[in-house]
């Protein structure tokens, strides 16, 4: 397979990471920031980037900043929060059209990096502040958005469980915010958070396409001139399950009832044993061949969707069905036996080999787009440990029987949480 | 085997029609690690009307059968054929459109092994009525899913306004009552009528070996015999020019209000690359009018009236065109109201400016370009132009040839106030 020929280069106030290659119609440049997951911070860090983007001093308003990318032939610009293990990143990402296929364009890269750079260092400000106006908006907006979670009803039965799950853990905020934590704050309070932000967050910035990196490194030197600091990784703890399994259930006017059963592993991605629990979790129910699917959904018919998923940060599992009420109590034991199955070793040779033939061509496939590039990378740079790509697929090659059954031990169910419909039952 | 060279997108797509009808077409990547492979019947959700093949009268089959077929495909006598996929590393997978059943796989070895699986299984009917009837429970709750979500409905919602028979407006997946109906024999019926080579189309992307590759399709073809190949002839009912039904409210357990308004828009009868430079200029015209950058975004953002889910999109298939525009919204009533106002001013030539013309050009020709870089978009976008006569790779050199007036003449032409429809999603009284 094409390998990823990643360079590594070392500044006071971040690291930048150059991948050349030519595969790609467009280049692409990630600045990721990274901080630990507080209930006072996460509301403001998921509104900074809708904030950002609503005008910079060359580009004041949210549309003039669109036109602009508009006019590098559409580059995209997009930013969003995300939560790795107990740490809040922020990514944004710009990619601009290789000026190779257009007819008399150039500096296509230079000019997208350069509006960049003003979206994170020269925002609209109005008296040393963000704008009162651009604030209040996206406030609201970001209300709508926190609020709106309620209607999509699987986003929705998933984010219940990680909040009651982890009650008492940072993990349990979601990367999109707190909706009674909008509405304190105010333009000051969140351009001083910025700057903290923009001082003492860990930093990466990746740069992917038809580019020489020692040339890529001197052009994000200048536009993205992040200062020194010297900041610190928080450590993730998995935490312990309770004596006896949470059994939660809400009623809401719906048709099909969200079942999503919480687990949790001790495991995680710094761990040695990490691609035994990612085999363990394809085994129960990453894939069409695993048991959740084959047994919830082919045998029984009781869903269309019956997996399993794994954050690998956090050593969390959930498995999760789409059902009819009444036959919540069966699938609860079906999918319980399937986890039994696996901590028991009863896993065929078939089930090995497809699972592995599976992780090994979803690694291979991230690495065909460059924000999956970046995120295989970010893998192993966020939680410091070292597991490149090749060696990551050796070491799933490597993974025997008992080796998935041993992490599949370390998994215990936690909580059960069911969103059903008002009928029936 | 014919060669085409794109030189401005630096690509090169190689194609044949082999003997028993079958459309062929590679594109090599290279650099890349996965190959992407579709293999595509013209058949979807509204061909519900046809004479079967070897028959002389037409038929009506129940609602939801081409998106129950394409689940049936996958078992197979000796099993679920996701199994063998998974066992060779490919990840497969199919959908069902209003007008395609695709299926496909991705992987990043075996790709010989996994294009024979894709073609044998997709060639092998195998259907009893105990399968069958095993698959009404799964596809049941596929409804029910679809069901509870609100995007889906305001969408469905809003199609089954404007059309008042055609059967666009029916759900792919048919209704938990419809899907009751399905016996083996519609299943075969609706194969042997639509899956005969001639009426498929294969698209290979990835780091393949054209020549080899070709081959071994050929070799595979070559081994297997199909009935003379008949003409399909669908029926699809008369449609009136106006919307079906101007507005529809649906109650469900949301928090924010959903708002959609559409029109539809009669056959111009064009074909080729002036129904592509049609499909171009409805997109250029939504972009111009309700694109971030529009004033209408700007003052509707500002007020609160939408929020970032606000979207637009235009859909041109077989006997069929529509474009619906909206979002989540406060106030469904004053969103649906300025919608169809700057639909109408459009119409009059307000808003379409020569430098929203040239930003929404550019946008659109760098929104494709990147679009290249994904084999998913390449392999299900040719095969749908390809169905529909058009070619994938003269977008940007017809965008580049293209001017304000195509879009002007555009709006002239199919924006009109009886062609509108609307569907709100509102939240349910809690009892």
């Amino acid at each position: 397979m094409e390998t990823t020929r990643e360079q590594t280069f070392n500044k006071p106030g971040y690291t930048i990471h150059v991948i050349e290659t030519e595969k790609y119609k467009t280049n692409t440049i990630m600045v990721k920031m990274r901080a630990p997951l507080e209930k006072e911070t996460v509301t403001m860090r998921a509104l900074l980037p809708h904030v950002l983007q609503s005008g910079t001093e060359n580009a004041p308003s949210a549309a003039a900043f669109r036109a602009a990318l508009d006019e590098l032939y559409g580059a995209l610009f997009f930013a969003d929060s995300a939560k790795k293990g107990n740490e809040h990143v922020l990514t944004f990402t710009m990619e601009a059209a290789n000026e190779n296929y257009l007819h008399g364009e150039n500096n296509l890269f230079d000019r997208s990096l350069s509006l960049l750079s003003d979206v994170l260092f020269r925002p609209k400000l109005k008296e040393g502040s963000f704008p009162e106006k651009t604030v209040r908006q996206e406030k609201r907006s970001l209300q709508q958005r926190i609020r709106s979670i309620y209607d999509d009803k699987t986003r929705y039965a998933s984010l219940k469980l990680v909040e009651e799950m982890y009650r008492d853990d940072p993990y349990a905020l979601p990367a999109g915010g707190v909706l009674e934590k909008v509405e304190p704050i105010d333009s000051a309070s969140l351009y001083a958070y910025y700057q903290r932000a923009l001082s003492e967050d860990i930093i990466d910035i990746f740069v992917v396409g038809d580019l020489k990196a020692e040339e890529a490194v001197e052009k994000i030197g200048r536009y993205l001139p992040f200062s020194d600091r010297s900041a610190a990784a928080v450590e993730t703890k998995t935490g312990k399950s309770p004596e006896q399994v949470r059994v939660i259930q809400e009623t809401q006017d719906i048709n099909q009832g969200k079942l999503n059963i919480g687990c949790r592993t001790t495991i995680t991605y710094t761990d040695p044993q990490f691609p035994a629990m990612q085999v363990c979790n394809g085994i129960l129910g990453a894939f069409a061949h695993s048991k959740l699917f084959m047994n919830v959904r082919e045998k029984e018919s009781l869903a269309y969707y019956a997996a399993s998923r794994l954050d690998s940060h956090k050593g969390f599992v959930v498995m999760l069905a789409g059902i009819d009420q009444k036959n919540y109590d069966k699938t609860v034991q079906i999918m319980n036996e399937q986890l039994d199955e696996v901590k028991s070793g009863n896993i065929s040779d078939l089930e090995m080999n497809q699972t592995k033939a599976l992780l090994k061509n979803q690694l291979q496939e991230s690495a065909d787009t460059a924000r999956g590039m970046v995120e295989v990378l970010y893998h192993n740079i966020s939680s410091g440990t070292s597991r490149p790509i090749e060696q990551w697929l050796k070491d799933i090659d490597a993974v025997t029987k008992e080796q998935a059954s041993a992490a599949a031990q370390t998994i215990t169910v936690d909580t059960v949480y069911f969103l059903s419909g008002k009928e029936e039952k | 085997m014919k060669k085409t060279v794109f030189e401005q997108m630096n690509e090169t797509v190689y194609h044949e029609q082999l003997d028993n009808g079958l459309n062929v077409y590679i594109l090599p990547k290279k650099g890349f690690n996965k190959t992407y492979v579709t293999f595509t019947t013209n058949y979807g959700s509204i061909d519900n009307e046809f004479i079967p093949n070897g028959e002389s009268d037409f038929i009506h089959v129940p609602d939801g059968i081409a998106h129950f077929l394409e689940h049936k495909m996958f078992e197979k006598e000796e099993g679920d054929i996701f199994q063998k996929f998974s066992s060779q590393g490919a990840s497969a997978n199919a959908f069902t459109s209003f007008t395609r059943t695709a299926y496909l796989f991705s992987a990043t070895s075996n790709i010989k092994e996994n294009t024979e699986t894709l073609l044998d299984f997709v060639q092998e009917p195998y259907f009893t009525e105990q399968t069958v009837e095993k698959e009404k429970g799964i596809i049941g709750q596929e409804i029910r899913m679809y069901d509870d979500n609100p995007d889906w409905r305001v969408y469905f919602g809003l199609i089954e306004n404007l059309y008042e028979n055609h059967p666009v407006k029916i759900d792919i997946a048919g209704t938990v009552e419809s899907i009751a109906d399905i016996t083996k024999d519609h299943l075969y019926t609706c194969y042997n009528t639509f899956y005969h080579p001639v009426n498929m189309t294969l698209f290979i992307v990835g780091p393949v070996d054209s020549d080899e590759i070709m081959q071994f399709v050929k070799e595979n073809q070559s081994k297997k015999s199909f009935p003379e190949p008949v003409p399909v002839e669908r029926r699809f009912p008369e449609e009136p020019e106006k919307a079906g039904r101007t507005h529809h409210e649906i109650h469900m357990s949301v928090n924010t209000p959903k708002c959609e308004v559409g029109f539809k828009m009669p056959s111009s009868g064009r074909a080729g690359a002036d129904k592509l430079r049609e499909e171009l200029a409805a997109s250029l015209l939504l972009e111009m009018l309700f694109g971030k950058t529009a004033k209408f975004y700007e003052k509707a953002y500002e007020s609160g009236l939408i929020d970032d889910t606000f979207g637009f999109d235009y859909t041109a298939e077989r006997g069929f065109n529509f474009a619906l525009v909206g979002g989540d919204t406060e106030n469904p009533e004053q969103l649906g109201e300025r919608i169809r106002t700057q639909l109408l001013d459009a119409r009059e030539g307000s808003h379409l400016t020569e430098e929203a013309f040239e930003r929404a050009r550019k946008k659109k020709i760098g929104t494709t370009l990147r679009a290249f870089n994904s084999p998913e978009f390449i392999a299900n976008q040719f095969t749908r132009y390809q169905f529909n006569e058009m070619d994938l790779f003269e977008i940007v050199p017809i965008l580049e040839k293209m001017t304000l007036q195509d879009v002007t003449n555009f709006a002239k032409e199919m924006i009109e106030e009886k062609r509108f429809s609307s569907c709100f999603v509102l939240p349910k009284e809690t009892a």
